[in-house]
């Protein structure tokens, strides 16, 4: 379970986000809406450890981890442009958890394999990250953060930019993957279709806290 | 541009021919002459298997490592912090950083002088940190342009997948930096291995590098042959590291790379860790030129004005009188020809394209060796050019050529050809295309490369020192000659030449910064 409890932030002195607080169930897809500059991407940066609040408390499973670095919080965090590592391929980005955990590759291999099947690029593991189109990057970029098996994953407009019928196919199976696997969720988006059609809960970030704009 | 569309045909066939002639005759000719001369196996075997020679090129190769690795790691934090982050003082730190590289490298010698204590002069030590010195723009502006376009959310996306910021720097940002830090590294370790004035000041008798041993071996001992066949294996080692120099900058330009993103510290240990490279560079850059200043104005162990009384003696004016106007005669030289060759590159067919390549390949020789080659070439009649007083600005010009094309082709072959076409169904004729929309759209770019021609012909030694005379003595030349001496008094008019081209240097870059603000803001 991830908690979030009066969270404050400031950015150059702004009040960005102020007196935030909810609370996610574990295996829970909550859709966090609201319209541009309203501190969605903040508030994920926040939980993920990659800004700091003013004030306020982040909990995942009872334990306050708002002084723990990123890399140990075992959170999971799918960037809007996916920043996939351009000097590794398809295979080594989803590998490169696990490799940093010290599994050799041959350990990786099945995990790595058995994860492409599910994101259905089984035939892309050795292609470059770069020749790969909107979908296929977003469909890594999941399977990358997925594999480190991550105890909350945050989506931040993980459907941005793509056209209309990949965004609804990308949209379903991303559904149907998070779901199969009980990943807690919290995805970020200014489409509420995409909320609606994505998650169990769909909160307004009006109405959880006071962003200031 | 292929021929059916350039702009201007009929002068694109024409324009590469001057530039072409000269350097093949100020060029071409004394390398093949050198080739000519140096290339008898049984000389060349005499040399390379020699102990002494195999010594001083082990000692040539393993300064150049040494002066490389220690450069990476003076440089690297300071490229960090000025890539990552917006923080006070960041356009000083950068002058400041970028200062020693427009030094002549006997300055940087006697900086080095100044600053080490007498134990230290004359040791490898001394030589390494000089070169070191000397390099931090090159990794500072290389490495940095690179870094600071890497996108920060690439290491931000390793941390949220469990790996420390550490971890993250060396498996993602160092191998994705990592074809700009070699291409720095060569050009440092090429700096260093061709350095020759910083070695000839900091060296002494016993320390010698490549190019310090063919000075030595042609005007010293007379031992042209060895000269020679030094100059050809240096020669061979030089094409290639410009060949892989090229390489890796093709290679780095072909990296995805993202928009500027510099942040400010916020976190606490981010704030002391910024602070504490920033100073802790600072001091090192700034350490040696400080002790030039303050040894200006030591004679005797007491302060005394001395030395800078002496730079108004008539041999220092003698020789700032022969330095500028080598200066003013080289920018002149070396723009023309090197504007020439990017307006017919980048108007020609491609073929004029190997005209490009021809442009750079003085890179692939050392200003010692195309001083030598001259040296040799041109002192025999009918060609005995060598008192001739434009010898030294050719040689200087020859060396600042591939800067000067470097500089305005990209420029030239930037604009727009639907400029052109639109003056064209305005009534402009061809010349009149050229004066209103190409020259006035390069002339910028053109007077950037008269300035660098300027400083490089200012700073030049290594070619100068062979083709000069002492009737027209150079700054870089007094400077050396003043060290080599005894005496307080001839010490402290050295330094004070030297602090004077510091704070030329400095001058110079708060201008060219100044100027580049302008144009932003336009």
């Amino acid at each position: 379970m991830l908690e979030l409890r009066n969270i404050a932030v400031d950015y150059a002195g702004q009040p960005i986000i102020s007196n935030l607080s909810l609370a996610v169930a574990t295996k829970e897809i909550v859709s966090l809406v609201g319209p541009s500059g309203s501190g969605k991407t903040t508030l994920l940066r926040v939980i993920a450890g990659l800004e700091k609040p003013r004030i306020g408390s982040i909990l995942i499973d009872g334990s306050d981890v708002s002084a723990v670095p990123t890399h140990q919080r075992g959170i999971g965090l799918v960037f809007q442009d996916n920043q996939l590592f351009p000097h590794l391929t398809v295979e080594q980005n989803i590998a490169y958890p696990l490799r940093m955990r010290g599994q050799s590759k041959a350990d990786c291999q099945p995990q790595v394999e058995a994860m492409l099947q599910l994101i259905g690029l089984q035939q892309f593991g050795s292609r470059h990250v770069q020749h790969l189109s909107g979908g296929e990057a977003k469909r890594v970029a999941v399977a990358r953060s997925l594999i480190a098996q991550p105890s909350v994953l945050l989506l931040d407009e993980p459907l941005t930019g793509l056209d209309t019928e990949l965004h609804d196919r990308l949209l379903r199976d991303i559904a149907a993957l998070l779901r199969a696997r009980g990943t807690t969720v919290v995805h970020v988006t200014h489409d509420l279709r995409e909320a609606t059609t994505l998650s169990d809960r769909v909160v307004d970030i009006r109405e959880i806290g006071a962003p200031c704009k | 541009m292929n021929a059916t569309t350039s702009p201007y045909p009929s002068a694109s066939r024409w324009l590469w021919l001057a530039p072409a002639l000269a350097i093949a005759f100020f060029f071409g000719f004394p390398l093949v002459t050198i080739v000519l001369r140096g290339a008898n196996l049984d000389g060349l075997i005499d040399t390379y298997t020699n102990g002494s020679i195999l010594r001083m090129l082990w000692f040539t190769a393993w300064q150049a490592a040494a002066s490389t690795a220690l450069c990476l790691a003076l440089s690297l934090p300071a490229t960090y912090a000025l890539s990552r982050f917006h923080f006070r003082g960041e356009r000083l730190f950068l002058a400041l950083l970028t200062t020693p590289f427009l030094l002549p490298t006997v300055v940087v010698g006697a900086a080095f002088t100044a600053v080490l204590p007498s134990q230290l002069h004359y040791t490898a030590i001394a030589i390494v940190a000089a070169h070191a010195f000397f390099n931090i723009a090159v990794v500072v502006r290389v490495v940095g342009a690179q870094w600071e376009q890497l996108s920060l959310q690439l290491s931000e996306a390793a941390r949220t997948l469990g790996v420390s910021p550490l971890r993250a720097f060396a498996t993602i940002t160092l191998p994705l930096l990592r074809g700009s830090i070699t291409a720095a590294s060569v050009v440092v370790g090429l700096f260093s291995f061709t350095s020759y004035g910083v070695v000839r000041v900091l060296g002494g008798p016993a320390r010698s590098t490549l190019e310090t041993e063919i000075y030595t071996r042609a005007v010293l001992i007379g031992d042209l042959p060895g000269a020679l066949a030094l100059s050809i294996g240096q020669m061979l080692v030089l094409s290639v590291a410009v060949a892989w120099w090229m390489r890796s900058n093709r290679s780095t330009n072909q990296m995805v790379l993202s928009a500027p993103h510099r942040t400010i510290a916020q976190r606490g240990r981010q704030r002391i860790v910024l602070r504490a490279i920033v100073l802790c560079t600072s001091f090192v850059v700034a350490a040696p030129m400080v002790a030039l200043a303050w040894r200006s104005l030591r004679t005797a162990n007491t302060f005394s004005l001395a030395g800078w009384n002496a730079v108004f003696s008539s041999t220092t004016t003698a020789a700032l009188q022969t330095s500028a106007s080598f200066a003013i005669v080289t920018a002149i030289i070396a723009t023309a020809f090197g504007l020439l060759v990017s307006f017919a590159v980048a108007y020609g067919s491609r073929r004029y394209a190997i005209l490009e390549l021809v442009s750079v390949l003085p890179l692939t020789v050392s200003a010692v060796t195309i001083g030598l080659g001259m040296l040799i070439t041109f002192d025999v009649s009918p060609i005995d050019f060598r008192s001739a007083w434009l010898i030294t600005p050719i040689a200087h010009s020859l060396i600042a050529l591939p800067l000067v094309v470097r500089t305005t082709l990209p420029v030239v072959r930037a604009i727009p050809n639907g400029l052109r076409e639109v003056a064209a169904t305005m009534g402009a004729n061809r010349w009149h295309r050229f004066r209103s929309i190409d020259w006035p759209l390069a002339q910028r770019a053109a007077a950037t490369a008269a300035a660098l021609s300027f400083a490089v012909s200012l700073g030049e030694f290594g070619a100068t020192s062979f083709i000069t005379r002492r009737t027209s003595e150079t700054l870089p030349v007094l400077i050396s000659r003043l060290l080599s001496r005894t005496g307080d008094t001839v010490q402290a008019h050295a330094y004070a030449l030297s602090t004077i081209f510091v704070i030329s240097s400095i001058i110079g870059i708060y201008i060219a910064d100044a100027m580049r603000k302008q144009q932003v803001s336009r």
